[in-house]
């Protein structure tokens, strides 16, 4: 490998609690999942209505993407091109896929059927923040930290990307968890891209 | 008209998933698509059910589709025009 893949920057989403680079940013115990991500939406004063759309999955990815890349200034330094973003989660979109087979009994809805795909996360994400990479997503049981450093680094090794988004984002059950990290090259003073060291993060809160 | 005008932006609201809005954000003949309320063609589909399950209207020709709905009046229209 040409030259060292490091994590820039984190976000962790879990137990209504937020936590950006080791810093709790955002918690409300009190709220159910879908109430908290409401309330991370007004707290942090995003302002995109078709967040509103959105099934849980993508509000709870599409909200740590927002808060993980809004001071990264990503589409100044990299061509939309060279930035990637692979994510994967354990339920795929069944939160959603439920809802949808619930909505056939009366009438189908359209809205709910567009969200019976987990990877409709990564196109409200490349459609934010203009990504137009390499793009992966993968159902395991449990979050795969060698997998994802594996695919990550051949990613960079083989210059498809100079930058990625990767993690986990998963909702099901009335349960969000999100953890996406930012990974660059020439990043001196940041943590070796590994899986030791995005498993340390991961498991964080 | 203007109590069905005023039913129809609560409907659309909340068929659409429009949180954001309050029906007096919307305008009787404020367009619904694009330059206007920037609704899209998922949002459109999301409007044939609605008529077909709050007013029992089917769309008899899709092509109908940009001229109903676009406004809330047109829908209004639509709707005292073919409810049985």
């Amino acid at each position: 490998m040409s030259k060292q893949v490091s994590i820039s920057s984190y976000l962790l989403l879990r137990n209504n609690q937020i936590v950006v680079d080791g810093q709790k940013v955002f918690e409300n115990k009190d709220l159910s999942s879908t109430d908290f991500l409401q309330a991370a939406y007004d707290h942090f004063q995003i302002n995109y209505p078709k967040f509103f759309k959105m099934d849980n999955l993508c509000k709870t990815g599409f909200l740590v993407a927002e808060l993980l890349l809004r001071n990264q200034k990503l589409n100044e330094k990299f061509q939309p091109e060279e930035i990637g973003i692979v994510f994967s989660n354990a339920n795929s979109s069944l939160d959603t896929d439920i809802k949808y087979e619930a909505s056939i009994a009366t009438a189908p809805s359209p809205s709910l059927f567009v969200y019976t795909l987990p990877n409709v996360l990564i196109g409200e994400i490349c459609i934010r923040h203009r990504i137009k990479g390499e793009a992966a997503c993968f159902v395991f049981d449990i979050f795969d930290a060698i997998f994802q450093t594996d695919y990550l680094n051949s990613l960079f090794e083989t210059e498809k990307v100079k930058t990625c988004i990767s993690g986990w984002a998963d909702y099901y059950n009335g349960k969000a968890e999100a953890f996406f990290y930012l990974a660059e090259t020439g990043k001196e003073n940041s943590d070796i891209h590994n899986s030791l060291n995005v498993n340390k993060i991961f498991q964080g809160i | 008209m203007s109590e069905l005008i005023a039913t129809l932006k609560v409907q659309i609201i909340e068929q659409l998933n429009l949180q954001h809005l309050k029906p007096e954000d919307i305008g009787d003949d404020q367009p619904l698509f694009v330059e206007g309320l920037g609704l899209d063609s998922i949002d459109a589909l999301e409007l044939i059910v609605l008529l077909q399950q709050r007013y029992g209207i089917k769309l008899a020709n899709p092509q109908d589709g940009p001229t109903v709905f676009k406004t809330v009046r047109t829908i209004a229209d639509y709707i005292t025009a073919h409810k049985k």
